[in-house]
């Protein structure tokens, strides 16, 4: 879905981590006319409680999503296959973020 | 008060007043940025200055150590006691006017405070260690904002063109220091403002040449902030500012 409305410049996706070592997460999206001010919006818009180690930006128009159509052919498949879920281990004591 | 000291609380005095008046008028954008994003960045620098305007009028009363604190400073004094640069009093005007307002007052807080951190004067170290980074990012943000102005449409570069002509009188006043000031140099308390001017000449001049902008030549120079004799604005500002404490005296919230 691209934004037409060109007076706030494209949208862009903002991806946070939290702390060194763990994933990217989706914090939200913000306008900006290029990438470097997408990033400075994104400091003041999604990092100012401290909540960053490391900022992504990436142009909204450039993520493909699969639709809800394809929900069925995409997940269902995994539902019946139980061994592939691993649930079977015992996580040690002071793993976090997993 | 040792002639030390009283250099010191006229220094919080202009440091002081610059931030609390730069943060009032960029707090007054709130509500009013041209998109969500660049509102919130807008009053994010805005409460960065107000928060330094905070330590260093706190910092002035208890040099001062008359029982008053900061908050008396802020809302009791009137224009000619404020000793804040003119050019933080202009008005807002366009996006433009307000960005090349802040891109010249960001140069200067950011190497103003940078040359501070190295203070003798463990307190004003201590206020410029915090303020530094803050400034590194507030100046990033308006520089950007000039390339993208000036290097931008016509009518953009039109209008950061015509901030810059407007403002440019003012930015000589910047660079006045209090009475005693030398005395804050030669003790290594403050920087040598000499110094301070020469980063941000150097800057400014970079800046603006890859915006595509042109630094007026032989203009005339406005100042007077130091002795009290502020542009019209101020005036306007503290009014507005100074409300409730003027109406409701002595009131707590």
């Amino acid at each position: 879905m691209e934004n037409k409305d060109i007076s706030q410049g494209p949208l862009w996706e903002v991806f946070i981590q939290g702390n060194p070592g763990i994933p990217h997460k989706h914090a939200g999206s913000l306008h900006a006319a290029d990438a470097e001010m997408a990033l400075q919006a994104a400091r003041d818009t999604y990092t100012r409680r401290n909540e960053g180690t490391s900022i992504w930006v990436i142009p909204s128009a450039q993520i493909t999503a699969s639709s809800p159509e394809d929900n069925g052919a995409f997940f269902e498949p995994a539902n019946n296959k139980p061994y592939r879920h691993p649930t079977f281990y015992k996580v040690p004591d002071g793993v976090k973020y997993l | 008060m040792t002639t030390l000291d009283k250099a010191k609380y006229e220094l919080c005095l202009r440091l002081g007043d610059n931030a609390l008046i730069m943060g009032h008028r960029l707090a007054e954008w709130c509500g009013h940025g041209p998109y969500l994003e660049e509102d919130i960045a807008l009053t994010n620098i805005s409460l960065d200055y107000i928060g330094l305007a905070g330590n260093l009028l706190g910092y002035a009363a208890q040099i001062q150590n008359n029982g008053k604190n900061e908050d008396h400073l802020a809302y009791l004094r009137n224009e000619f006691e404020y000793k804040n640069a003119l050019i933080t009093e202009q008005p807002n005007g366009d996006f433009a006017q307000t960005m090349v307002r802040q891109f010249l007052v960001d140069t200067f807080s950011y190497y103003f405070y940078k040359e501070l951190c190295n203070s003798a004067d463990d307190m004003l170290k201590g206020i410029a260690e915090k303020a530094v980074k803050e400034e590194e990012y507030h100046l990033r943000h308006s520089t950007e904002w000039m390339y993208r102005l000036g290097d931008g449409t016509r009518e953009s570069n039109e209008r950061a063109q015509n901030a810059l002509n407007d403002l440019w009188m003012f930015t000589g006043d910047i660079f006045d220091m209090p009475q005693g000031y030398h005395e804050l140099e030669s003790a290594k308390v403050a920087p040598e403002i000499s110094k301070v001017k020469q980063s941000w000449e150097t800057k400014v001049k970079e800046v603006m040449q890859i915006a595509c902008l042109k630094i007026p030549e032989n203009a005339y120079m406005q100042k007077g902030s130091l002795t009290g004799a502020h542009t019209e604005h101020l005036g306007y500002i503290l009014t507005e500012m100074q409300y409730v404490q003027r109406a409701f005296p002595n009131s707590e919230w």
